[in-house]
């Protein structure tokens, strides 16, 4: 039986075997492995790009203390992005399962209709939940739109649950019990990050604090993006201007949303608005980011 | 005749599209004995094929026989021939120049060719993609092999990014990984053989006979779920049925949350007992052939407990604070934010619900939202109302109360059944014409395709609910004036009448002009109606009815009034006299309409004897009057001149 981080380097190698990049997680909050910048900025613009990575994925509303067994304020997905899609896609992410030790002739896997739609990202693709023995394992989409723009390249986006596939793997009831490293449970790793951030985001977040951040870093945001968009910027300025400093402020501002929301602070009427601020400065940037593209190919 | 088979090969297509998708490349192939079938991975059709259409002939006429010269040659140069190929015509027209072409016949191979692409992306999807790249093919989800085969051969062409050929793909993970070469005649069996089973009909029947032999197995029935069986006849290739178990614990947990997690969370059958409670089994459909080693049960039945976990966690969470007491937390929860919150909307149907329905109905009005703030229900959304109608009962609330709240969405559709208490009827009523008053005061109206806030189903409800239920109230009183909703109500109506309980339109325009206020009373009269249409003097009388109409339409404005018996002639006293003997107002509505059928004679006898247009302008008016009379005394039931007659 392998751990959780023998799996991982399994499905990173079978990845890198692929011709992936394997990145590193993004070191910025983010809610998906969707909104890191290898995958969220590029999926944008004429260039192939393949690539791999696990991300920590914060969804302050799921937190439970840790005390649910499958719920967790934080969880690792695998990200791959293949750019554009191979036709054999399906093929390749089933030998990825099979890489870790999944025989398929003897398990049950389904491909049932799930489409995909951030609203918040301007984003959307048409794809599919993967269901291993009626467990949903992975989120496979074809992403169609993101920022508003059409893709030039369809880009097929394999997301993988880490811990509802190694708890599967391991056979746990509960993600705690996983086996992380030999001798090490998730639990051993894992667990007070899940009580101390559940106690923050549940009980001691400072509301008044969190929505002057959102207005700070959505100003910075804003103001970069104007900048950019701003007459007369020579070409030399656009190909280094800082437009994932911007995307980095964008991020923020989403991840004080989610915050803000596991507080209770934000009702239902204002939800629709604040989402449209961070979408609007999300698309802002990926239009922008698709602009300095031929900038940035200039050596 | 040859054999011509086509499978489009694609990556997973959503279960719910495929029949249709399917039902319109056998309707669009122009062969003979055209056959579909089909999985989520493949789009098959097969049909017979002449191998090569007819030669014919067409004849081309030219200009006219009077044409000569240039003008001529250009003909000649335009359709391709000589003049010496001409010859002159006779037509109805007069004589012309005109020649026979002969059009030799096609071999179907070809003519296969050109049009199976175009066939192929005229398919309409609900939503389709493009790959690899923009610019690239569109479909509903990418296309990866295309066998098209006629006899023998390959019928070649490039579609979807793809060129077609005699290779097909098996089950994905079972039999040959690789291609496999099949041809018209062995292509089931191949993939059969590579574990997949091309027709639906065979792996429906397969699904329900597994079924119900794994619970029969354990003396226990399936519930029977015709919409579950299509979805997972559509999202497998070579499906099997295998039961699971779940702690028999869980079963102190309301049967519908169960049922709602096994059916639409995880595409299970529940199974019951012979006494019909919910047994602790499910079973599952899996698209291989066989669980040996258990990994597939064992795999479902762990899915299973942690989800009823989390509803047993909701459960209880949610018993902490009763449903009364959650009446307040409703103005935190948007209804709309125009209209406002579900606090303020709960004490408009409360109000409404009392006039409708009394205490008990204002009392579950009161209760029926507070479940939207519950755990469970924000979970398992489709459950509103069933929740707070459960957690009524548990929390002791008075039986009809949480009877009312657990019904009171019903009817979610036509073929639904209403709410089967008066008090849930109330209820009911009154939330769904409260939404839609509350819609239409801030212009949220219904138009074309779109309805976001479903208020046609809503109204359809009430209507329905009208119709066949024990409400007294008229749609009028609950329209309270409001010209846009009654025009709304009033399509909803007729779309009931004709569409739900299938009379004819002009049955239903005749009806309705008489009024449909009162929906069981105008039920009541289309059925006179129909009853009575059959019979020897009901169209002929109906056919009378319309021409006084028209002539009192034309006449314009008739003084109201008695007409002056004196001025009568001998059938005009005849009609006065009949109608004012027939009595419309006792007995069934059938009973009447057969006593206004009597009228036949008289009507017949004035219309032939009568000129109604008389010279002397006294007795045209007095004529008008007596007609005016007819018209208004026999239309409270239906107004006849609207029943099409031939």
């Amino acid at each position: 039986m392998d751990t959780f981080q023998e799996t991982v380097f399994k499905l990173k190698k079978y990845w890198a075997d692929r011709g992936c990049i394997i990145q590193e997680p993004y070191d910025t909050e983010v809610g998906a492995g969707t909104m890191a910048p290898e995958t969220f900025l590029r999926v944008l613009g004429k260039k192939k790009y393949n690539v791999a990575y696990v991300q920590p994925s914060r969804r302050p509303a799921d937190g439970r203390y840790g005390d649910n067994p499958n719920r967790l304020y934080k969880h690792m997905q695998m990200q791959v992005i293949l750019k554009p899609t191979p036709a054999d896609v399906l093929d390749l992410y089933m030998g990825s399962l099979e890489a870790i030790g999944i025989d398929l002739s003897k398990h049950d896997l389904k491909l049932e209709e799930d489409n995909w739609e951030s609203p918040t990202l301007g984003a959307w693709g048409i794809g599919w939940q993967v269901m291993l023995d009626g467990m949903e394992i992975t989120q496979f989409t074809y992403f169609q739109q993101v920022g508003g723009l059409d893709l030039d390249h369809v880009p097929a986006e394999i997301t993988y649950g880490l811990e509802r596939i190694v708890s599967f793997l391991q056979g746990k009831e509960s993600v705690y019990d996983i086996e992380w490293a030999p001798g090490f449970t998730y639990r051993d790793v894992r667990y007070f990050d899940e009580l101390q951030q559940s106690v923050y985001n549940f009980e001691m977040a400072d509301v008044a604090r969190l929505w002057r951040l959102l207005d700070e870093y959505e100003a910075e945001a804003q103001r970069l993006v104007d900048a950019y968009r701003a007459e007369g910027l020579a070409d030399a300025d656009k190909r280094r201007f800082p437009l994932l400093s911007a995307y980095d402020n964008v991020l923020k501002c989403s991840n004080l949303f989610n915050l803000l929301d596991a507080r209770g602070a934000i009702s239902v009427t204002e939800r629709v608005g604040v989402i449209g601020r961070v979408r609007k400065l999300a698309v802002g940037v990926a239009q922008a980011f698709q602009d300095q593209e031929q900038y940035r190919e200039v050596a | 005749m040859l054999p011509f088979l086509l499978e489009i090969g694609t990556e997973e297509i959503p279960d719910w599209m495929i029949p249709s998708a399917l039902e319109f490349l056998r309707s669009k192939f122009p062969g003979e004995n055209v056959r579909v079938d089909g999985t989520g991975r493949r789009l098959v059709l097969r049909a017979d094929v002449a191998a090569r259409s007819a030669d014919r002939e067409e004849v081309v006429t030219g200009p006219p026989a009077s044409v000569t010269g240039k003008a001529l040659d250009g003909f000649c140069a335009k359709q391709g021939v000589t003049a010496a190929e001409l010859s002159v015509i006779e037509t109805a027209k007069g004589k012309y120049w005109s020649f026979t072409r002969k059009i030799a016949g096609r071999d179907a191979a070809e003519t296969l060719r050109e049009e199976i692409p175009a066939l192929i992306t005229s398919i309409p999807w609900p939503k389709t993609m493009y790959w690899p790249s923009m610019g690239g093919p569109r479909f509903i989800r990418p296309v990866r092999w295309i066998v098209a085969l006629l006899g023998a051969d390959v019928v070649p062409f490039e579609c979807c990014g793809v060129t077609s050929g005699n290779t097909t793909m098996g089950h994905r993970r079972l039999g040959a990984r690789g291609p496999l070469a099949v041809t018209v005649s062995d292509y089931e069996q191949v993939l059969r053989e590579n574990f997949v089973i091309v027709s639906a009909a065979e792996r429906r029947a397969k699904i329900e006979a597994e079924v119900a032999a794994v619970a029969g197995a354990r003396g226990l029935q399936a519930k029977a779920d015709a919409k579950l069986l299509e979805v997972l006849t559509y999202i497998t290739e070579y499906p099997t049925a295998i039961l699971g178990s779940f702690d028999a614990s869980y079963l102190t947990l309301p049967s519908e949350v169960l049922v709602m997690v096994m059916r639409h969370h995880q595409k299970y059958f529940s199974v019951e007992t012979a006494e019909g409670e919910l047994a602790p089994h499910f079973i599952a459909i899996m698209n291989i052939p066989a669980d040996p080693e258990g990994h597939v049960v064992n795999g479902n039945e762990r899915v299973l407990r942690a989800r009823f976990n989390d509803a047993r966690f909701f459960y209880d969470v949610d018993q902490k604070k009763t449903l009364a007491a959650r009446e307040e937390d409703l103005s935190h929860v948007t209804f709309q934010a125009k209209v406002g919150n579900y606090l303020e909307k709960t004490a408009r149907v409360a109000a409404l619900a009392g006039q409708l329905g009394g205490p008990d109905a204002e009392a579950a009005a009161h209760l029926c939202k507070a479940d939207l703030t519950t755990e469970m229900v924000k979970e398992f959304t489709d459950l509103q109302g069933i929740v707070g109608g459960l957690y009524a009962r548990a929390q002791g609330v008075p039986r009809p109360v949480a009877q009312a709240v657990y019904e009171h969405y019903k009817p979610l559709s036509m073929e639904d059944s209403i709410p089967s208490t008066s008090v849930g009827q109330a209820l009911s009523v009154a939330d769904k014409v409260d939404t839609l008053r509350s819609c239409f005061a801030v212009g949220m109206i219904p138009s074309g395709s779109k309805d976001p806030f479903a208020l046609r189903r809503a109204s359809q409800g009430v209507v329905k609910i009208l119709a066949d239920g024990v409400l007294t109230v008229t749609l009028d009183e609950l329209c309270a004036g409001d010209e846009k909703l009654t025009a709304f109500f009033r399509e909803r109506v007729d779309y009931y009448f004709r569409e739900v309980r299938g009379f004819a339109y002009d049955e239903v325009n005749a009806v309705m002009a008489a009024g449909y206020g009162n929906l069981p009373d105008a039920l009541a009269r289309l059925d006179a109606v129909k009853a009575v249409r059959p019979t020897a003097d009901f169209e002929p009388l109906a056919a009378a009815f319309k021409r006084i109409k028209n002539i009192l339409k034309q006449a314009g404005d008739v003084a109201a009034g008695a007409p002056d018996a004196a001025l009568y002639t001998e059938q005009e006293a005849a009609l006065a006299a009949a109608t004012e003997a027939t009595d419309v107002a006792t007995g069934t509505y059938s009973e009447r309409l057969a006593r206004v059928a009597l009228l036949r004679p008289a009507v017949d006898a004035f219309f032939d004897k009568v000129l109604v247009n008389d010279p002397d302008p006294k007795v045209r008016e007095n004529r008008l009057r007596l007609l005016t009379n007819l018209i208004n005394k026999f239309s409270s039931i239906a107004d006849f001149s609207e029943i099409v007659t031939n």
